[in-house]
């Protein structure tokens, strides 16, 4: 018999599967975990949404839609941007609808790069954004953040990774897995030497609306700004619709055009039953947002202090819905720490070295699930460092 | 009568609507605020009456040993001249059997949700308390046949099983 794999690309061959993949894996087999580790909203998708999409389909809306999507959930998507971000876009040539924030990703970095072109990936990050970037054949480029600077980005780490290879940089705020937040004295900074360096910035803005503390900046708004960034959103987080797989991407005229070339042939459209929903969550879904959004801050400021308290350093994160608790007080790896906590107290972490090297010492938790179930994951915590000690 | 609410008593306010019984500590960590402050706010708002009271919300159709029903019933009223519809409200209000009393806009005047243990104990208290008030001209009683959703919770709520991912990026 032949072995398949030898027709599998050398690339493909070589592309390692996430480290979150064995924590999934090894969950998976086990009773009465209690997951801190899942990426998405405890909440079900806000039943307005559900019925519009029912009843799309009940119409029979069940074609293609134009290959940006629908222009009125385009027009609906530029009200909201402007409204809420103060960022304008032309809803007919400079916003394209996308299957999920991350199919977005993928075709701005097929768009934007030429083989060898660097891109600077700000660590601990999303496990998708490097092998995304090489599948475009691009090389992905790593700054790391720290605590000390509460994992925001910091002008100097950034400037001693550019090089005449820099193409663009990569900015997720708030971050996951850090939930760092950069507020506009941040963005400030960094947009001097993005421009100074003609860089181009792939702003991944998915956590926009669950932001805590500080209103929210999108550097697309920042002056200069548009003319060199792709701001990537969807209806994921915000209006928990993970599995609609629906998002967007706006910029300039020229590279949405570009894009959606790709777009065309590859996806053709986004599903259309998912942006009926998407359009009735982004006109009418607004008061369902402030309602999780509150729950989550509540859930935050419970999860931070309850770490802090034992012993697991955390800062206050200024969005998204994880912390990132170091665990070096208890030396041992992050790796390490996650698998003797599943296995000893049946609570599973995401360990913080999958979202880059930078995130050895660090667990992330994610506070997307119920108080009690917070509450008992914490007590768990509590007795499982008891025994480390 | 009535106060403006700061934010944070707000979402107390919003907090304790859903859950009353959310001890002081975990309420004072998940609002960023000291357990006595949070103490102060709950005696404060009980004292301005904002903070009613603490209930629990019961499923009787489950308790199979006890019988309850429900009814709503609509009256028509003539309001009292100076007093308009307060005073016959206050002489309905005050029958134990009354759980809730709505004044309301259209066909008819007062909203009344009566309890009770058999539709007898029902139509007594239509035909002999309420008929009876000089200014009820009529009623109209409906009886609740199922609760499905009360107080903003859904009585057997489909099974709220968790289908994420235990694990995800």
């Amino acid at each position: 018999m032949i072995d398949s794999t030898r027709y599998i690309a050398d690339e493909i061959q070589t592309l390692k599967p996430s480290g979150i993949r064995r924590f999934f894996d090894l969950a998976q087999t086990m009773d009465q975990v209690i997951s801190l580790g899942v990426g998405e909203p405890d909440f079900t998708t806000p039943w307005a949404v559900i019925e519009a999409s029912y009843h799309s389909l009940e119409k029979g809306y069940t074609a293609y839609t134009a290959n940006a999507g629908l222009l009125e959930l385009r027009e609906a998507i530029s009200q909201f941007l402007d409204t809420y971000f103060n960022v304008k876009y032309d809803p007919k040539e400079e916003v394209l609808v996308t299957v999920g924030a991350s199919q977005a990703i993928d075709v701005a970095f097929r768009t934007l790069l030429n083989p060898g072109d660097e891109v600077i990936v700000v660590e601990p990050s999303f496990v998708s954004y490097v092998p995304t970037i090489k599948l475009a054949g691009g090389v992905p480029v790593i700054v790391s953040t720290d605590e000390a600077h509460a994992f925001r980005l910091q002008k100097e780490d950034l400037l001693r990774v550019i090089t005449p290879k820099t193409k663009a940089i990569l900015l997720c705020s708030p971050n996951n897995p850090t939930g760092a937040l950069l507020n506009k004295a941040d963005l400030a900074d960094l947009r001097e030497v993005i421009i100074e360096h003609d860089l181009f910035v792939v702003s991944d803005e998915i956590y926009a609306d669950l932001v805590y503390d500080e209103s929210y900046t999108s550097i697309a708004s920042l002056a200069d700004m548009y003319e060199r960034t792709l701001l990537i959103s969807g209806f994921s987080k915000a209006f928990a619709m993970t599995g609609w797989r629906l998002g967007y991407v706006c910029g300039p005229k020229a590279i949405i055009e570009a894009m959606t070339k790709i777009h065309q042939y590859t996806i053709m459209s986004a599903p259309t039953m998912a942006q009926y929903g998407a359009l009735e969550a982004i006109q009418h879904g607004r008061a369902d947002v402030l309602m999780m959004k509150e729950s989550y801050q509540q859930r935050r400021n419970y999860i931070v202090k309850a770490l802090n308290e034992m012993g697991l350093k955390c800062h206050l994160p200024g969005g998204a819905f994880y912390v990132f608790p170091s665990i070096q007080s208890t030396g041992l790896s992050s790796e390490a720490f996650a698998e003797q906590l599943l296995l000893s107290e049946r609570v599973a972490v995401v360990p913080g070295h999958v979202f880059g090297d930078s995130g050895e010492g660090y667990i992330r938790c994610s506070y997307a699930a119920s108080m009690k179930q917070l509450q008992e994951a914490m007590a768990r915590i509590e007795r499982f460092l008891e025994t480390l000690k | 009568m009535g106060v403006v609410m700061n934010e944070k008593q707000l979402e107390l306010l919003r907090l304790i609507e859903k859950n009353g019984r959310i001890d002081h500590q975990t309420l004072a960590d998940m609002l960023a605020l000291e357990v006595n402050q949070v103490k102060e706010m709950l005696t404060a708002l009980e004292q301005q009456a904002v903070i009613l009271g603490y209930s629990t919300l019961i499923d009787w159709t489950k308790v199979l040993n006890t019988e309850l029903v429900t009814a709503m019933i609509e009256v028509k009223v003539t309001p009292i001249r100076g007093k308009g519809f307060d005073h016959v409200a206050e002489r309905i209000y005050r029958f134990k059997e009354v759980k809730a009393l709505y004044l309301m806009s259209g066909a008819y005047d007062l909203s009344i949700t009566v309890e009770a243990k058999t539709m007898m104990e029902v139509s007594r208290f239509v035909s002999d308390k309420l008929s009876p008030l000089d200014s009820v001209v009529s009623t109209v009683t409906h009886f609740i046949l199922k609760k499905y959703k009360h107080d903003g919770v859904i009585f057997d709520p489909p099974e709220d099983d968790d289908r994420r991912m235990m694990v995800s990026p």
